[in-house]
């Protein structure tokens, strides 16, 4: 009941966080965590003050200051936290571990599920089993109440791509039981970049089913069973030399809840078909079908007790990642070449941690949490086995590694001002592609990688801080975290190997920096001007540097953005202007090149009408070609776009 | 816990009864009776893995028959390939046979005009017996044997003997290395090095890592390590180093040299 109503307050503080002010949004932030950033995705109501609230979930997470998103095209934007690729955060839904199934990373977890299906995404900073933080995508459930049933229908057409989205969710509540399903589906073509030009092989469509169903059993107890099933078909991916003719997540669960005591097991069965038959002319025709099915528990009790808040958490999945590339050779006759990309790669985890919310006075309080985890990979497929052992003569076939983790974390509350200080330890296993990945080529440094099954964890030593201060006009946050990652993983050009991709510049094989420090910093501030105006801004920034690397590659420069909205009676509108300084940080060895700077402007106005709800809006309205540090290949980011979402609630 | 029990009292039955199985093992398992040359009082029956001869490296097993097809396995043997062209005969390397077994290395195929026969003797029981009889050699489908004039002069006999069933892996890779003294002499050549350097034509000339370069064993073969990155058509490309480490054939694959002049083919 706490857990919810401090949720509820942070959802509240967090909207203001993301620009979408809410009137008393100062008025009551007690206990929140600074450390933690809240993404409201759907509300399900017409009220939502969302710019666009038929965005992509991509789109929602971009407005995160811990998260940027690299985009490889329109669609399945790879979140990197705290300015981390996404094998060093861990990406939740409700709690159920999910690994992609793509080993170019064109399916990073949040690609599988829509804003329908989420009610809201919990960003933390370190902690957790990672390195860089974790994000829980939160399922959008109902709750027992009086019968009742309920629903929202929406549409939405921009013209940039023709994309259009539709779809519908209904609820239905009694005493004892609640349901709510939804359907989404969206379509877009290419879309065009500023000035005109098509980008080809952006197009996508996804269609997405999800049900979630409660049952009380009793007064004390409640069954919850959730399924979400998404399938994106026909997605380009432009800055890659490949697009997907399928990715297929399922993603099913059943929770059992007594009180602070919540249960769950779950599975998930993820399907990727990577291939380039849309492309006319490739150097071989290759298909890269990517399979990954996890299932796992988890078992969270919490309580109080006298100045104690208390979590601990037991849980345990088990994972198979298996990829394959077949390539059709160009002389007639010749065999297919086939190779395993991941080598059916099984993981077993199991992890115990707990954390205490200690109040040490009424203004302090501390926050310690911990918790150990013991990971055992295991390469299954011989043949997959065998194909490493050209590289690793020596390899073991299976590896157990013990992953601990250690936060603290200083609460300061009173009146005007909240603070809170932090440190974590954490560590991490390599993932499947910097294990056990065989000739992954990477279109963005133009190498071919080689997992290496011989790493040590990734460790991270962390320090982060955050200061809010409100009044009933004014508010601002500063944000900042520091890195210091030893053992750090990336991939290194290694002489003496030869590229197997056509054209590739030569193969990497990943193996360990000593350290590689990483820091981020982020302005939130916000002016009420009177009821009708209010003015917020944004600033972020981040560095990241290594041993012998003076630049970590996909590091965000100085971003900025800075908007005025104004609302009155049923009207709402705003005007945003966003953009970023010039690159001048950037990884010659990855790929990058210096970007000039570039600001873009956006507008939008709604109208509610009883239950309908009407936005309009454009986006780059002065139609600026443009591209930023985190588009894959430089790929230009969308060229003007005017768009209409209509919501009805019934 | 009753069903733990009885799986535990099947699993000690089952490996029981596997126990007093006796392990057959017949030579000529995996093989078929490529050709069977006949005299008046022997049939002499020989068996490769694939039922017949190609170019390159054939092992063989030879089982000698009287004519009412009673197996003789006291016979000593050897035997003599000659190939007869147009204009000339000329042998090829073969190896003793022990034990029933030998190998046969063929530079080329025999044809309508140019053809294989093989004179097989064997003595039984002190007596010596004759057989010959033409022999059908087809082509083999990839390179697997090279014959060539190497820049000391000497004509060589390079063949493929394994991997026979290659797979993405680091696999053993053997070969006999002759020198053709006369048109009917071969003899082994020790203490060369045969450099080898895979390469998959098909893309982009890729090659593999940690191959290792082939020196003679103490049977006189050669055998090196060939790493395979994938399955497909593959390049194995040659070069013969003779003991004083003077390359005598084959070219170093660079960027501006695809190939060596000398190679075996492999695919699967």
């Amino acid at each position: 009941m706490l857990q919810t109503d401090c949720m509820r307050k942070l959802s509240i503080l967090c909207v203001a966080v993301l620009l979408t002010i809410s009137a008393d949004a100062q008025s009551d932030t007690i206990k929140t965590d600074l450390l933690k950033e809240v993404v409201i995705i759907h509300k399900r109501s017409i009220s939502d003050k969302t710019d666009k609230p038929l965005s992509t979930l991509d789109k929602y997470l971009e407005k995160a200051d811990m998260l940027n998103m690299v985009r490889r095209g329109a669609y399945a934007w790879e979140p990197y936290l705290n300015g981390m690729s996404s094998e060093r955060s861990v990406v939740t839904i409700d709690g159920m571990r999910i690994y992609a199934a793509c080993t170019d990373k064109m399916d990073p977890v949040t690609s599988y599920v829509e804003i329908t299906n989420l009610a809201k995404v919990n960003v933390h900073s370190a902690g957790g089993p990672s390195i860089a933080g974790t994000m829980d995508l939160v399922r959008n459930k109902g709750t027992f109440g009086e019968k009742k049933l309920s629903g929202m229908a929406f549409t939405g057409f921009e013209t940039n791509g023709s994309q259009r989205v539709i779809g519908g969710a209904l609820s239905f509540t009694t005493p004892k039981l609640f349901t709510d399903i939804d359907v989404t589906y969206r379509h877009a073509g290419n879309y065009k970049a500023g000035g005109g030009d098509e980008v080809l092989y952006s197009q996508y469509t996804k269609y997405n089913v999800s049900a979630i169903a409660g049952y009380k059993l009793n007064v004390h107890s409640q069954l919850e069973a959730s399924l979400i099933y998404d399938r994106a078909v026909n997605v380009g991916y432009p800055a890659l030399t490949m697009d997907v003719g399928l990715a297929r997540g399922i993603i099913a669960s059943v929770a059992y809840i007594r009180h602070g005591w919540q249960t769950k097991i779950y599975y998930n069965t993820i399907t990727h078909v990577m291939d380039d038959s849309k492309r006319p002319v490739v150097a071989i025709r290759m298909d890269m079908p990517g399979w990954s099915q996890t299932a796992g528990f988890l078992s969270t009790l919490q309580g109080n007790h006298h100045k104690h808040n208390w979590k601990a958490n037991i849980n345990g999945h088990f994972n198979k990642s298996l990829a394959d590339m077949t390539m059709y050779s160009n002389t007639a006759g010749e065999k297919d070449m086939y190779m395993l990309t991941w080598p059916g790669v099984l993981t077993y985890y199991g992890e115990v941690s707990g954390a205490d919310n200690y109040t040490l006075s009424p203004n302090w309080h501390v926050t310690i949490s911990g918790g150990a985890g013991v990971q055992h990979n295991v390469v299954d497929n011989q043949q997959g086995y065998e194909s490493l052992t050209i590289f690793y003569p020596d390899m073991q076939r299976s590896h157990t590694r013990l992953l601990k983790r250690l936060s603290a974390a200083f609460n300061y509350d009173h009146n005007k001002w909240q603070y809170t200080i932090g440190a974590a330890y954490g560590e991490r296993a390599p993932s499947v592609s910097e294990g056990y990945g065989y000739y992954l080529y990477n279109s963005f440094d133009r190498y071919d990688y080689i997992g290496n099954p011989e790493m040590k964890n990734e460790k991270s030593v962390s320090l982060n801080a955050a200061l809010l201060f409100r009044t009933t006009r004014f508010s601002a946050k500063a944000s900042g975290s520091y890195f210091h990652l030893l053992d750090y993983i990336i991939g290194r050009p290694k002489a003496g190997l030869s590229a197997m991709t056509i054209g590739a510049a030569g193969v990497k094989v990943y193996e360990q920096l000593s350290y590689a420090n990483i820091f981020n910093c982020a302005l939130d501030a916000e002016y009420k001007f009177n009821d009708h105006f209010n003015w917020t801004n944004r600033v972020g920034y981040r560095r990241g540097t290594g041993a012998h690397i003076r630049n970590l590659p996909l590091i965000q420069p100085l971003t900025y953005s800075s908007g005025i909205a104004w609302h009155h009676k049923s009207f709402s509108a705003n005007v945003t202007a966003s953009g970023a300084a010039a690159q001048d940080k950037y990884n010659p060895e990855f790929g990058e090149q210096a970007l000039p700077g570039y600001t873009i402007f956006n507008v939008s106005a709604a109208y509610q009408f009883n239950s309908l709800l009407l936005k309009i809006g454009a986006e780059n309205i002065f139609d600026r070609n443009y591209t930023t540090f985190a588009d894959w290949n430089r790929i230009p980011r969308m060229g003007r776009n005017i768009f209409a979402n209509v919501l009805v609630n019934f | 816990m009753n069903f733990l029990k009885i799986l535990f009292v099947f699993c000690l039955f089952v490996s029981c009864t596997k126990k007093d199985d006796a392990v057959v093992t017949n030579d000529l398992d995996g093989l078929t009776l490529a050709t069977t040359l006949s005299n008046d009082t022997h049939k002499v029956e020989l068996y490769t893995v694939s039922g017949k001869f190609q170019t390159g490296y054939n092992a063989i097993y030879v089982q000698i028959k009287t004519a009412a097809g009673a197996i003789v396995n006291n016979a000593s043997v050897s035997w003599t390939p000659l190939m007869h062209m147009m204009g000339m005969t000329h042998s090829c390397p073969a190896s003793a046979i022990s034990n029933h077994k030998g190998y046969i290395v063929f530079q080329m195929a025999g044809s309508d005009d140019e053809y294989w026969d093989l004179t097989i003797n064997y003595t039984i029981d002190n007596v010596a017996y004759t057989v010959t009889d033409t022999i059908a050699v087809s082509e083999s489908s990839k390179r697997v044997v090279q014959s060539f004039t190497g820049s000391d002069n000497n004509r060589y006999v390079l063949a493929l003997v394994n991997p026979t069933s290659p797979a993405v892996a680091v696999n053993d890779i053997s070969m006999v290395l002759y020198k053709m003294e006369s048109m009917t002499s071969f003899t082994v050549v020790d203490n060369y090095t045969i450099k080898i350097d895979p390469r998959m034509t098909g893309m982009g000339n890729h090659t593999s890592p940690n191959n290792v370069d082939l020196t003679q064993g103490t049977d006189k073969m050669y055998y090196g390590k060939l790493s395979l990155t994938m399955t497909g058509y593959w390049k194995i490309n040659l070069q013969l180093q003779d003991t004083t480490g003077t390359i005598v054939k084959g070219e170093a694959v660079t960027d501006t040299n695809e190939g060596s002049s000398i190679y075996f083919e492999l695919e699967f």
